[in-house]
């Protein structure tokens, strides 16, 4: 391997990487803070991926077109998603025990499949990333590398930036680290927690259903692609420690490098090696690397 | 057991073995797929249900019973079913005494996960290597024989065979949740803590009952070759530990016969919700049916559907009902 493919291998690594802490975060918000086991989080995913698909040309033919305006519609869009799914059918979960949460978002999923089914069909679909990021850049002579894999990744540090800050900086930020500690004592302090969960569900979902966005034109966009993504994103959750969106960056960053050279050293191995990177972790620390509260 | 659940189970025992008399080949053949789930769905239920650990690897002790009838039986003759059969759950339950012992490390989501692990490796194994024979599985040429007396070819011999199964294994299972050891499981889900300041070592009692399990889903496992004389790596997909768990918490928790209402009410709703009869062309958008149901099920029956009697008689009383919850998961937050 010469230094031009490893750098691009590194490249790789960091973009699936960052895209894959960008769907677990959420995840491990929801996770942490509510307490809520989100079988469905994979389907956000798929619904962002496939909004970039079907929006895009009604986005074209009333605003005059754009993947950003695309990107913009599908968040607004996430968020009421978002609020309403919260307010419907997960308010009276929280009381419940974890299994039955379980059992309701394995419902979602099997519903939100069928009504994609229903709405865009079963095929594949290709998704152009926008004009201005469709080039390539040259590294060293002979290889090139797309520039729309950087914007990813560029997209991704920014809003885990973000996200720190929010959460360690700000007044709501607070309010949500200590809803994960204790949802009775922040409560009793006058803060409405209903009111936080339903912001921070719906922020999970955002995030991931733009995940689902971005990451369409490199991706493709298929069905079950939810399924995929969802069990690899609770192996970044349970290897960072459940609730910890800093935990969630390290895993994620680590998967993502042992996946993508697993693919290139170790072929016949490659869908293994995650899973054992997540065994001998766990043996190792049973609360993940970083665990929250 | 109270008097009408006894009498519950008794008459659906007594309608599975009624069943052959009045049923067409397909549903004979039907209804002994459903059987096998039933003791899939069992031998969770005994981990799930009974001691509180929540294995989300399980599909990987069916695959291994599965994938073990089709590899040790030699391609040039029938082999006798008295030493396949055991062979097969004790390679199913030596797996489990590995990835128990490694994985009852951890603890609620974190023991969730490193039981996925575990069987996706055993999944990797399978699909990857030559040995499992690839995404296309590979056939069982013979089946295993008990001398002259049992041919598992035909269909309602197997159907005989697998009702026994699940009869024994159910009995079994009650036996031994009736039993010290059952109470220990109980104990161990209703507070560990406790369990161990009362002087019990936890952690053999949790492999113990992780070894059986394993052994009885390699029995699930091994029924699946023998009926479909093939087997591939589905068996072992993440996809069916979830599908054998979402129908024990159907069925209701900490019942045995949640896990056979809960595998057969799946099976069931898979079946009319498949059926062009009754919806015609949507038939083939099934999962919008099964889905929609599930979450009412959630909505409507938070005891799962062993709860029934118990909610409609509340109703029909006018009692207020208070929700006892029978499995949480520690540390999930």
């Amino acid at each position: 391997m010469d230094v031009a493919t490893f750098l691009i291998q590194c490249l790789n690594a960091l973009q699936y990487g960052l895209l894959l802490f960008l769907v677990a975060s959420g995840l491990t918000l929801i996770f942490g803070i509510m307490g809520v086991i989100n079988l469905a989080h994979g389907s956000f995913y798929m619904i962002g991926a496939y909004m970039a698909h079907a929006l895009a040309p009604i986005v074209g033919a009333t605003f005059g077109g754009g993947f950003f305006a695309t990107l913009l519609l599908g968040l607004v869009l996430a968020v009421l998603l978002g609020y309403l799914l919260e307010w419907v059918f997960f308010s009276f979960l929280y009381e419940r025990e974890h299994l039955q949460q379980v059992l309701m978002t394995y419902g979602l999923i099997l519903v939100f499949e069928e009504v994609r089914s229903l709405l865009l069909g079963d095929t594949v679909h290709g998704v152009a990333p926008p004009d201005s990021l469709a080039g390539t850049i040259a590294l060293g002579q002979m290889m090139t590398y797309p520039v729309y894999r950087l914007f990813i990744s560029g997209v991704c540090l920014g809003l885990a930036l973000c996200m720190y800050l929010v959460l360690s900086r700000t007044r709501i930020g607070m309010m949500i680290r200590a809803g994960s500690t204790n949802r009775e004592m922040v409560q009793s302090l006058g803060i409405d927690i209903k009111f936080l969960y339903r912001i921070v569900f719906a922020t999970g979902v955002a995030i991931a259903v733009f995940a689902g966005m971005i990451a369409a034109p490199v991706s493709s966009v298929y069905p079950g692609m939810g399924n995929s993504v969802l069990i690899i994103c609770f192996v970044v959750v349970v290897i960072g420690g459940i609730g910890s969106v800093r935990g969630a960056l390290l895993a994620a960053l680590l998967i993502g490098v042992v996946d993508t050279f697993g693919k290139v050293l170790l072929p016949q191995a490659s869908g293994v090696l995650v899973y054992v990177l997540m065994a001998l972790i766990l043996l190792w620390k049973p609360d993940g690397l970083f665990k929250a509260g | 057991m109270k008097r009408s659940e006894v009498i519950f189970v008794v008459v659906a025992f007594a309608a599975m073995a009624l069943f052959p008399l009045v049923a067409e080949p397909y549903g004979i053949d039907r209804v002994t797929k459903i059987m096998i789930f039933c003791i899939f769905a069992l031998s969770l239920e005994l981990l799930v249900g009974s001691t509180g650990l929540v294995c989300f690897g399980q599909a990987a002790f069916l695959g291994i019973g599965a994938y073990a009838a089709v590899l040790l039986s030699p391609s040039d003759g029938p082999v006798s079913l008295l030493w396949l059969l055991p062979a097969c759950m004790l390679s199913a339950a030596a797996y489990a005494l590995f990835m128990g012992a490694l994985s009852l490390r951890t603890r609620g989501v974190y023991f969730i996960m490193v039981t996925l692990a575990f069987s996706q490796m055993a999944f990797y194994v399978v699909h990857d290597t030559p040995l499992g024979g690839g995404t296309d599985g590979i056939y069982l040429t013979n089946k295993p024989v008990l001398g002259s007396l049992l041919d598992l070819e035909r269909s309602l011999p197997m159907y005989a065979f697998t009702f026994v199964c699940l009869l024994c294994v159910f009995i079994l299972l009650a036996l031994i949740l009736r039993s010290r050891f059952g109470r220990a499981l109980a104990g161990i889900r209703v507070n560990e803590q406790r369990m161990r300041a009362t002087g019990f070592s936890t952690y053999p009692y949790k492999l113990a009952a992780f070894v059986l399990s394993g052994g009885i889903a390699g029995l699930a496992g091994f029924l699946f070759a023998v009926k479909d004389g093939f087997v591939n790596p589905e068996l072992m997909s993440w996809h069916l530990s979830g599908e054998v768990l979402i129908m024990i918490i159907l069925g209701g928790l900490g019942h045995l016969r949640g896990a056979l209402l809960g595998a057969f009410a799946f099976a069931m709703l898979q079946e009319l919700f498949k059926s062009e009869a009754i919806f015609g062309d949507f038939a083939k958008h099934w999962h919008l049916g099964l889905g929609l149901s599930i979450i009412a099920s959630v909505a409507l029956l938070p005891r799962g559907l062993v709860g029934v009697p118990q909610q409609l008689g509340a109703r029909l009383l006018g009692r207020h009902q208070s929700a006892p919850g029978a499995t949480s998961i520690e540390g999930a937050k």
